[in-house]
């Protein structure tokens, strides 16, 4: 027992009733088994009550729908039950730590959710008169200005629709700044540990991409680098702090190396809740930088999305920035949808998406805002890198860290400490699962050997942190003392044990299918 | 600070724990002359009965949609969403979840997006979705960048009945690519030659319906114009309810369909966040953008899902992914699954029958105002109406009483003096009766004065 009073010793007696009967209807207590929804349906059933439309003369240019689609009938109670029952076959930061690195998986204020759902946001159409829709422009604004004010950086495209978006939305602006000077460049410079959209996203720009090694202090090096850099080269593309969970402490000499090389600096923002309100990226000589509304502000990641990822520009680049963008004059705003022929001082790129950008995350960004306020969000920041070094300095006798030093706001291990274990990193991060928690990042980033990138964020408590350490020093003792049996093949205790993702792949299964009937096959 | 757990005590200790002074020894790595010594310039920190009554305040600057007589569509769409689905939404285990990478912890979410892929797949008349897409344009611009994977192509044909926002992006998402992209001038009437601007260097036609102007095309001279010229067609629609009621464009022959879904599940929100819907052709399902889920078996045999074909992405593949996409829009794939659920065969299709019906009423209903002129002879939902004077002027006066009377033409194309009297209107089952004469009598006002 631990000092909650749970049992810490597998529940052998659970495990072995477990495996000593089958159900007859394959739910296990609370875990239900639940089919695809196209395998409960009736004809004639439906959740929605509409009226009769009643019989009508159609204007569809005899182009109407002939066969049947294919939807099941369901009542709402099936529907309700439906989902709940799969909602709980989910993992979630509400239900325990998630700790994965570079992802930012902190708690999603529940007041951002009520306010989001305020008829005056949500119910409002992006293409109402612009007197009708003051407010929806005030926040985007507000928003534009909090966020310049944290990076210290004057320009913002507010329209990307995440992060990946916004880097696009950052290297078109460079690039389209560079055409205007005549000098198209040819290639973006990319860390090796760099997320994957960064060199997609500069492959999608028309750019070649060339990676920069790192150091053996896990930052970008920057004597390679300078070899590097030359007048083909349009951008160097860096992640701070970056992916090794590191400040780039020559993040200065790297700005400078770029633009004397006249190439800009561009700087993946999605690790910026490691120094919100401590530092701004616009002091480092950063020229556009996107930030991850899902992950430094709070906005739920959904299983996936949506997410939003506004960026921030210097002055050189601020008249490229995608479309649209709003403009205040005297507490009247308007909405700038479309270049102006004449007009000098916008060059926009043009535009990224339909309409104006990710409303509903900007209404929850802003109730963040304006919840933590500077001295909330530095405190953010400060949380987030002390939870990550505690767990560092809990875990480092037995986990070495990759680099040396104090880490931002994830501590990035490798798999030094499984070697002649028969443990891989992937079964290690698996066995998590049975111990009650989300793994870390995996074999991200890519350089070091089976990396485990560890990101708790500020919304942990210390017992959370304190219980994910026990559980790791835990596994790495039963790994170290050969206790392997429970790694290989792990979770054991989730709703699937391990998935088959080679015959997922081979021959892929994208939609359900009605089982062939007796007849069909004969 | 209600977000933060740790005390002032478990700050101390935690900090001796790591063997510093203070929480500036960790930022050690930080230039000193970058450090910040105080606080930005921005207000402090509030309470949420504070928050509320600020954003409270901000909300109320807005006239919503629910509080006037309504017609706004051309791209995002006003419905009845059923209480079930916001409530299901917001069931933690979907709404703070990360993308599905642990399958054995995230199999919720998996299914919903199976589940999901099926419905579009069914929805579009295709073989295979994805897991979404941001919206509607982005889906319409990696559309056209798959299908020049595919061709081997690199010209593009784009119809002037294309949404003007997809025709945008899709030439922005295209501008430091090699090739050709041609726009057809916009045509109220929806009549164009597309057929005949196809050539042996065209990798695609990308062509919406309902069109811009509400206009219902018949894809299929074109799908066979297309293929027998080797390049895909792309059909596109902004609004999905249409489906329901009209030939899936998969069964008209277009190559890969891509649209808005923001219509099932997901409210206006000014226009995000919506959902990019993406269906294909199996035979092409390697080159598709985005995540895709698919079925398999547990280590004990169990039917389980994952996220598969990840060799196609970013995080895999980097420089040489299909697309840079990572966070898509799943929560909004969720709303929609689940409002599709609800409706199931009978309802979609009914659903789809009371908004053309409504639009069939409110057409009846604004073609004797004197000075307004309906002008489709095809039309879902939306159809597009001449008016005696400026669009902008006359949407802006009824809007002065009270009436969001739809959105003029040079909203979305300014440089087209052609279509500067054109409004679109557009009505769903959400309209009454009443709006409909309310918004009659505005326009009649508007064009008179
Ligand atoms: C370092 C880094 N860069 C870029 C991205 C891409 O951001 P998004 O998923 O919002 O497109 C991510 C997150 O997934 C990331 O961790």
């Amino acid at each position: 027992m631990n000092r909650q009073g749970r049992p810490t010793a597998p529940g052998l007696q659970a495990q072995g009733a477990n495996e000593s009967f089958n159900t007859h209807t394959g739910h296990r207590g609370l875990e239900h088994e639940e089919p695809v929804i196209f395998e409960q349906g009736a004809e004639g059933r439906c959740g929605v009550d509409l009226p009769d439309p009643g019989a009508f003369e159609d204007c569809l240019g005899g182009l109407n729908r002939h066969n049947e689609i294919g939807l099941p009938g369901l009542s709402e109670p099936q529907v309700i039950r439906h989902f709940v029952r799969l909602s709980r076959k989910n993992y979630a930061i509400d239900l325990g730590i998630y700790p994965l690195g570079s992802c930012t998986m902190k708690h999603n204020p529940r007041l951002n959710e009520v306010i989001a759902r305020l008829p005056g946001f949500a119910n409002v159409h992006p293409l109402q008169p612009v007197s009708t829709v003051q407010g929806a422009l005030e926040v985007i604004d507000m928003v534009a200005h909090w966020l310049r004010a944290l990076t210290g950086m004057p320009g913002i495209a507010m329209s990307p629709k995440a992060g990946a978006h916004g880097e696009l939305c950052g290297l078109m602006a460079i690039r389209a700044a560079l055409e205007d000077r005549g000098d198209a460049r040819q290639k973006v410079l990319v860390p090796e540990s760099a997320h994957g959209t960064n060199p997609a996203t500069a492959a999608l720009c028309g750019y070649r991409v060339e990676a920069i090694p790192a150091n053996v202090r896990g930052r970008v090096d920057l004597g390679i680098l300078r070899e590097r850099l030359d007048e083909t080269v349009a951008a160097v593309m860096v992640t701070n702090p970056n992916t090794c969970g590191l400040f780039e402490d020559e993040v200065i000499e790297i700005a400078e190396a770029t633009h004397a090389a006249g190439a800009f600096f561009y700087c993946d923002g999605a690790n910026f809740n490691a120094i919100v309100g401590r530092v701004r990226p616009g002091d480092l000589g950063v020229d556009a930088m996107h930030i991850n509304l899902h992950k430094t502000f709070s906005t739920p990641h959904g299983g996936g999305g949506p997410g939003a990822g506004p960026v921030v520009f210097a002055k050189e680049l601020a008249p490229y920035a995608a479309l649209p963008h709003v403009n205040a004059v005297d507490g009247d705003y308007t909405l700038i949808e479309h270049q102006a022929p004449a007009a000098e001082e916008s060059k926009s790129f043009g535009r990224l998406t339909a309409f104006h950008g990710q409303m509903g995350m900007f209404v929850r960004t802003l109730t963040y805002m304006l919840s933590h306020g500077a001295d909330g969000l530095c405190k953010v920041a400060e949380d987030a890198v002390l939870g990550a070094n505690y767990l560092l300095a809990r875990l480092k006798d037995v986990m070495p860290p990759s680099f040396d030093g104090p880490c931002m706001h994830e501590a990035l291990f490798d798999d030094r400490f499984l070697i002649g274990t028969d443990v891989t990193t992937l079964d290690f991060s698996k066995a998590l699962i049975d111990e009650g928690f989300h793994p870390m990042t995996m074999y991200f980033p890519l350089v070091v050997h089976g990396a485990l990138l560890i990101e708790p964020t500020e919304t942990e408590s210390r017992d959370s942190l304190d219980e994910f350490v026990v559980a790791l020093r835990g596994l790495v003792a039963d790994a170290q003392s050969g206790n392997t049996a429970r790694f290989a093949g792990a979770p054991y205790l989730s709703p699937r044990r391990r998935l088959d993702e080679t015959a997922a792949a081979r021959a892929p299964v994208l939609r359900w299918s009605p089982p062939a009937t007796p007849e069909a096959a004969e | 600070m209600r977000y933060l757990p740790l005390t002032d005590g478990d700050r101390t200790s935690m900090l001796a724990e790591i063997g510093v002074d203070s929480i500036d020894d960790l930022y050690a790595d930080v230039p000193p002359s970058v450090r910040l010594d105080g606080l930005i310039d921005l207000p402090l920190h509030q309470g949420e009965l504070e928050v509320e009554r600020a954003m409270k305040q901000l909300a109320a600057k807005n006239l919503e949609a629910g509080a006037a007589p309504f017609f706004v569509g051309a791209g995002a769409y006003r419905h009845h969403i059923p209480a079930a689905v916001d409530h299901l939404i917001q069931r933690s285990e979907f709404l703070t979840a990360y993308t599905p990478y642990q399958p054995e912890i995230s199999q919720g979410t998996l299914q919903c997006l199976f589940e999901y892929q099926t419905q579009v797949a069914l929805l579009t008349g295709t073989e295979v979705a994805n897991a979404s897409m941001y919206d509607g344009s982005t889906a319409c611009a990696e559309a056209v960048l798959m299908a020049r994977r595919v061709t081997r192509r690199k010209n593009v044909v784009v119809s002037g009945g294309l949404h003007p926002h997809y025709r945008e992006v899709t030439k922005t998402t295209l501008r430091f690519t090699e090739g050709k992209l041609t726009p057809c001038p916009p045509a109220p009437d929806g009549v164009e030659d597309l057929a005949g601007l196809i050539d042996g260097e065209t990798a695609c036609v990308v062509v919406q319906t309902p069109d811009l102007f509400g206009n219902i095309r018949d894809l299929q001279p074109l799908a066979a114009a297309a293929q027998a010229a080797g390049a895909l067609l792309i059909a596109v629609f902004t609004e999905a309810m249409s489906l329901g009621a009209l030939m899936p464009p998969g069964e008209m022959g277009a190559d890969i369909v891509v649209g808005e879904g923001q219509s099932f599940g997901n409210g206006l929100n000014f226009g995000g966040p919506n959902l990019g819907l993406f269906a294909t052709r199996q035979l092409y399902q390697r080159q598709m953008p985005g995540r895709l889920c698919g079925e398999t078996v547990d280590a004990d045999g169990r039917r389980g899902y994952v996220l598969t074909l990840s060799t196609r992405e970013q995080h895999i593949r980097r420089e040489k992914a299909t697309s840079n996409i990572c966070t898509n829009a799943g929560l909004c794939a969720l709303a929609f699954c689940i409002h599709m659920a609800l409706l199931g065969e009978d309802g979609l299709k009914r659903i789809a029958q009371l908004n053309h019906k409504a639009a069939i009423d409110l057409a009846g209903k604004l073609q004797p105002v004197p000075g307004v002129e309906v002008l489709n002879k095809t039309y879902f939902n939306e159809f597009t109406i001449r008016v005696d004077g400026r669009a902008d002027r006359i949407v802006e006066s009824m809007a002065g009483q009270g009436v969001l009377g739809g959105v003029p033409l040079s909203r979305l194309c300014p440089d087209r003096e052609e279509l500067a009297d054109l409004i679109l209107v557009a009505a769903t089952e959400c309209t009454t009766d009443l709006e409909m004469d309310q918004l009659a009598a505005a326009l009649g006002k508007a064009v008179a004065s």
